[in-house]
């Protein structure tokens, strides 16, 4: 096994990381800010990778894309608190899971149907990364690269920043960990709730769209794309701790880590004691479940998770 | 000197900075009424919290019938035979009357992994419930939802759950609280013929009722016990005046 | 308003006359679709008793469901291919009985619920949802990526399995075997909720802190119903492989776990007849809605989401009123 290829899965493994980190920081700061759990997170996702490989195959441009990624997945956000979320705040875990399941079942159909009318097919769309980042970047030892997947890396780490600073140093994030703690005094401050809840919804339907858009260019665009990394998602939470974006960071990485290097050795150390046919299929199955098993430890010994509040 | 029922030795909590209870030494003996009293704040429920489970204490130790329970989770410190009544009414509200003392006599006989035979037509359940629910006066209305209760039936419905208990210790916290006289008329008067059964370590904000009920006081400030003694001594303590009663009278 | 034990009667005779009905009219395809109805409502019923008994909101019934279906179809394939389970240390045949297959399946999916049950119940609220929802899709990445049994392509089950005395293959026989392990369950179902178990589980719903003030731990309570609950969703999956003879991953899926939590809140949560009423009402806007456009999920979706928030009783609510105890 050649180290260059270890450290190339190393680099798949972060990139995988951070888009689930995107996903997981949008999650939990929804469940941290207003106590939701959105099943249709997932669904934001798909609308930002649908809207970027749309715009990106009419008019020639990834970047628009991108840009109408962001925007298609926040106005969606803002449209489904406004209309239905907002009312599920205050009602119990299993109304905001049916609720949301049930906006799960529309955006899909709505987006098959769109998808439909506009191309006339509903098969999976491809998107192509942007010219500028076609090919490979050579990085120290000989390492080849594809430039695109570097981009998604930085990019991640950037939102990642950007939003542990939002939260930590502006007003808005003052109010959104004042909102986290006491509803009634950041109402008694005469922060608008209302508004700062869409707005918090809106900010992570955002970095979900982006994510979504982001991995398009490297998996195909289809509906249903959303809810395995979703699922993924949930893991990265229940491993950080539910309301902790540095939680969500660390989660979000050792789950892309490890899923990513688990498919690469496991079918490679099972080989070394068995044939190669039956070391794929064992290793393959065996790496398919490890970050759940993963996730297992982690409820063992950290039942609240690696950062969760409460002993 | 017999063992007493409940033993408390050197107990301490802190949150943070705060210390909720410092050092708490109290025994509950067999026979007698021992009111917990203190200002606001003085830290009355962190320590019913640590007796019955709900806190883990810092420090310190608490013995039910000479054996050790401060490791155990509530519901095995119960079915070791502490009862406790809730500060604010906790019920299972969907519940009638009925169902709600069936459930605790359930607890107490340790029997509810039973799948088949349905729990209000089991006499050895409902039985022990009834006479429960007769002593607090709550008999006519075990058909009735906990949630359609008036506060005061609420309140009787706590003490006939830890009746149903059966238990060695009574832990009532303020279970006089907002009933009115001709409740608590009642209630004063349960309580006291209770002594004899199981000792009541109470909780109580209603001066009438513990001086008439306690035969010995524990007073507690800023989570330190002050003063214990009997309720001549208790009132005639210069620091429980000066801490306690001189702010309330 | 209609009393709830005349409604649930009345669920019940529909159940059970739309397929005589289709009998009398030879309509065989009616009988498959209420054979469905009551195979669903059972995994329903399952469900049902860890959520509306429990409050135990799992998104991870589908593991139990599948698991039924696959004990189903890997015993059933491997007695059709004459290929033996195992050898080594002692030969285990694969068979076609459905008196085996259920047993097992209830066995398999008990297994599974204990154990995600027993890590899952350590946490509660969100994270309880997150975690069953992330070990179901645990098992069904499992049956993808392991080759043996078809991987993402699915097992068929060339014949139907059989019962003594039956010809399974005869759709109203069928329909018979699913009607009684249906009506079996519900009868369990009831029991258990009126029983000393079922009052500490749903007293551990209403107040935790009151049940372990009795001397009841909460968490065996709940454990022990996540498992009763696990193994009847399971034997529906059981059933659900030979109506179709055929099982996939689809059916470890999360789109069935979401189904499931669907039959039920449709019907009415905690309601002893809600899932087969919800079961119902699903098959019939599936096929009414579906006759009618194939994005029938659409108004479908926008149908549960007028149910979450304006008729949270369900169907049965909408009937027979609030839940009425004793």
């Amino acid at each position: 096994m050649s180290t260059l290829l270890l450290i190339e899965q190393v680099l798949n493994g972060l990139q995988s990381g951070v888009m689930l980190f995107l996903m997981a920081a949008g999650l939990t700061l929804v469940f941290g800010v207003m106590g939701l759990i959105n099943l249709a997170h997932g669904s934001l996702y798909m609308v930002g990778a649908f809207a970027c490989a749309t715009v990106a195959l009419l008019t020639g441009s990834f970047w628009l894309g991108l840009a109408a990624s962001l925007a298609a997945a926040a106005a969606a956000g803002v449209l489904v608190e406004v209309t239905v979320l907002r009312r599920l705040y205050r009602r119990d875990h299993l109304d905001q899971v049916l609720a949301t399941f049930a906006l799960i079942l529309i955006f899909s159909e709505a987006i098959t149907f769109t998808q439909k009318q506009l191309t006339g097919t509903s098969l999976p769309m491809y998107l192509d990364p942007p010219a500028l980042l076609a090919g490979a970047v050579s990085l120290p030892f000989g390492i080849q690269y594809p430039a695109y997947r570097l981009a998604i890396i930085v990019a991640g780490l950037l939102v990642a920043v950007g939003l542990f600073l939002l939260i930590g140093k502006t007003r808005l994030g003052i109010r959104i960990r004042a909102g986290e703690s006491d509803r009634e005094m950041i109402a008694a401050l005469g922060v608008d709730i209302d508004r700062l809840y869409t707005l918090v919804f809106a900010l992570g339907a955002a970095l979900a769209g982006f994510a979504g858009a982001m991995v398009g260019a490297i998996q195909s665009v289809q509906v249903g794309m959303g809810e395995p990394v979703l699922i993924l998602a949930f893991v990265v939470i229940v491993i950080g701790g539910v309301g902790s974006i540095r939680g969500a960071l660390w989660g979000a990485l050792l789950v892309g880590l490890t899923d990513t290097l688990g498919r690469f050795l496991l079918p490679l150390g099972f080989a070394e004691v068995m044939d190669p046919a039956s070391a794929r299929a064992v290793g393959a199955s065996l790496a398919s479940m490890l970050i759940y098993i993963l996730m297992a430890l982690v409820l063992i010994f950290r039942p609240t998770g690696l950062f969760g509040a409460r002993p | 000197m017999a063992e007493p029922v409940l033993s408390i030795r050197g107990l301490r909590k802190s949150f943070g900075a705060l210390t909720a209870t410092d050092d708490v030494t109290l025994e509950l003996r067999r026979g007698e009424i021992h009111a917990l009293i203190g200002p606001n704040g003085a830290g009355k429920s962190t320590l019913i919290k640590q007796i019955v489970g709900e806190l883990r204490q810092d420090a310190g130790e608490i013995r039910l019938r000479g054996e050790e329970i401060s490791a155990l989770p509530a519901e095995a410190r119960a079915r070791k035979g502490l009862a406790r009544s809730f500060q604010v009414s906790s019920l299972a509200s969907e519940y009638t009357v009925l169902q709600n003392v069936v459930l605790a006599v359930t607890g107490a006989q340790g029997r509810a992994f039973g799948f088949l035979r349905p729990a209000l037509s089991d006499p050895s359940l409902t039985g022990p419930a009834r006479r429960a629910l007769a002593r607090v006066g709550l008999g006519a209305r075990e058909g009735v939802r906990a949630a359609d209760l008036s506060h005061g039936e609420r309140r009787s419905l706590e003490v006939a759950m830890a009746l149903a208990l059966e238990p060695a210790a009574f832990l009532l916290d303020e279970p006089m609280a907002g009933m009115g006289p001709e409740g608590s008329a009642r209630l004063t008067e349960l309580l006291s013929g209770l002594r004899s059964e199981a000792p009541i370590l109470l909780v109580e904000h209603d001066m009438d009722a513990v001086f008439a009920l306690a035969d010995r006081i524990t007073v507690l400030v800023y989570g330190a016990v002050i003063a214990t003694g009997s309720v001549a001594e208790i009132r005639a303590h210069p620091e429980v005046r000066r801490a306690y009663l001189g702010e309330e009278e | 308003m209609i009393r709830e034990p005349v409604l649930n009667a009345l669920i019940l005779a529909a159940l059970l006359l739309v397929p005589l009905g289709a009998l009398a009219m030879d309509e065989p395809f009616l009988i498959t679709l209420a054979t469905k109805v009551a195979i669903f409502a059972l995994a329903g019923v399952g469900l049902n008793i860890a959520l509306g008994l429990g409050g135990m909101v799992s998104f991870g019934h589908a593991a139990f469901f599948g698991l039924g279906g696959y004990a189903t179809g890997v015993l059933a394939s491997h007695a059709l291919n004459y290929d033996p389970l195992m050898t080594e240390p002692f030969q285990i045949e694969g068979t076609t009985q459905m008196l085996v297959h259920w047993p097992v399946a209830l066995l398999l999916s008990g297994l599974a619920a204990l154990a995600i049950g027993a890590l899952s119940l350590r946490t509660s609220g969100i994270f309880f949802i997150m975690i069953t929802l992330a070990f179901a899709q645990m098992i069904f990445y499992f049956a993808i990526s392991w080759p043996a049994y078809g991987g993402e392509d699915g097992l068929s089950i060339y014949v139907r399995s059989e019962f003594p005395g039956l010809n399974t293959l005869d759709p109203i026989q069928f329909f018979a075997i699913a009607f009684a392990l249906l009506a079996l369950a519900l009868g369990f179902s009831s029991l258990i909720a009126r029983s000393r178990f079922g009052l500490a589980l749903q007293g551990a719903r209403q107040n935790e802190a009151r049940l372990r003030a009795t001397g009841i731990g909460p968490y065996r309570i709940r454990l022990v119903a996540f498992v009763i609950s696990g193994m009847i969703t399971g034997l529906a999956g059981a059933l659900f492989a030979d109506l179709n003879r055929f099982v996939s991953p689809a059916m470890l899926s999360w789109q069935t776990s979401g189904e499931i939590i669907v039959f039920v809140i449709l019907g009415g949560v905690g309601r002893l007849f809600g899932p087969v009423a919800g079961a119902g009402l699903y098959i019939l806007l599936e096929h009414n809605l579906g006759g009618l456009t194939e994005y029938w999920k659409l108004p479908f979706g926008f149908l549960l989401l007028a149910v979450v928030l304006f008729a949270r009783g369900g169907l049965i609510g909408l009937l027979a009123g609030e839940k009425r105890d004793g």
